[in-house]
């Protein structure tokens, strides 16, 4: 339970704005520590990491919408022709 | 404390660009099948009608196709395509009326803070001892789709992009012409707007839910 060092207010505001990137793995090690350091002493931030963190895990599942039906044979037939074209045009068959 | 990690179907992805312009058999039909799915998926969250994200994820494989012989990085594939869906998109919206975006700002995603016998307590639900049942999940799936239904479209395409292509900061930041530190803010933004309203849903959720979750 937290331990009375929750009066730090702005401490935790710039901790806040750095929960993303921290769960990314895209901050330097040294904010890593310091954020670390704080969340060891400030639960109400580290419940709040918790959830973020179970958000970007729901967020990873959504899907916008159902597929619509698959391609008519027309468009699929157009799209290969485009497709041999563009290998054709590229030397050896390997574009890369 | 747990880092998110990227998954192997963007390794998968590479591989199927560099089948698809060595002309490999079967490259063709599973790059189709597998890009399409994704381009609709993002025109869909932009232009937010199936019909035009439909039309548009078309248009865009058609692009991909035309230039395909401008693809010099097979690796670089997943952001490529999304920079012709994206460009796919525009056109699309030219087309129509749109609303100017809304920012977010990140004192209206901080959850409201109480003094409780000298102590600091966030107003938030509490997340850490949610159960994993498939009743729950579905139904926070469902209160996801909405937020992020909700959000501004400059969010909700870094939200998918990042979040559910599992593209980088930077190829994110390429597909959509904005810097990294945007992609970065717009981002966290996204999630938290998200997170917010996921924490709504799970402190005035049905009793039934509430029980499962203490």
């Amino acid at each position: 339970m937290p331990t009375g060092l929750h009066h730090h207010g702005e401490e935790c505001r710039r901790i806040f704005a750095l929960l993303s990137e921290y769960l990314d793995a895209e901050l330097p090690a040294e904010t890593c520590d310091e954020i670390e350091a704080h969340l060891s002493d400030c639960p109400p931030c580290l419940e709040f990491l918790e959830s973020l963190r179970r958000t970007v895990e729901l967020c990873r599942t959504f899907q916008p919408g159902e597929m619509p039906g698959p391609l008519s044979e027309q468009v699929r037939s157009e799209l290969r022709q485009l497709y041999e074209k563009a290998l054709r045009g590229t030397t050896g068959g390997c574009p890369g | 404390m747990g880092s998110l990690t990227a998954s192997d179907s963007q390794r998968q992805e590479i591989e199927l660009a560099r089948q698809l312009v060595a002309g490999e058999p079967g490259a063709f039909e599973r790059f189709v099948e597998l890009f399409r799915k994704k381009v609709f998926q993002y025109s869909l969250l932009v232009c937010g009608h199936h019909e035009d994200a439909e039309e548009v994820a078309q248009d865009a494989l058609f692009k991909v196709f035309e230039k395909l012989d401008q693809l010099r990085e097979p690796e670089r594939i997943r952001p490529w395509v999304f920079r012709i869906a994206r460009n796919a998109c525009l056109m699309k919206r030219r087309k129509s009326v749109f609303a100017p975006e809304r920012e977010l700002s990140l004192d209206e995603l901080m959850p409201q803070a109480t003094e409780d016998g000298g102590q600091r307590r966030l107003e938030i639900a509490d997340w850490s001892s949610l159960p994993e049942s498939q009743a729950l999940r579905a139904e926070l799936q469902r209160v996801v789709q909405e937020a992020i239904q909700e959000l501004p479209e400059i969010y909700k395409t870094v939200l998918l992009l990042r979040d559910m292509e599992g593209l980088s900061t930077a190829e994110t930041a390429e597909v959509l012409g904005v810097s990294e530190e945007v992609v970065k803010t717009r981002l966290h933004r996204a999630r938290l707007a998200v997170r917010q309203k996921l924490d709504g849903y799970l402190r005035s959720s049905p009793a039934s839910l509430r029980e499962k979750a203490n």
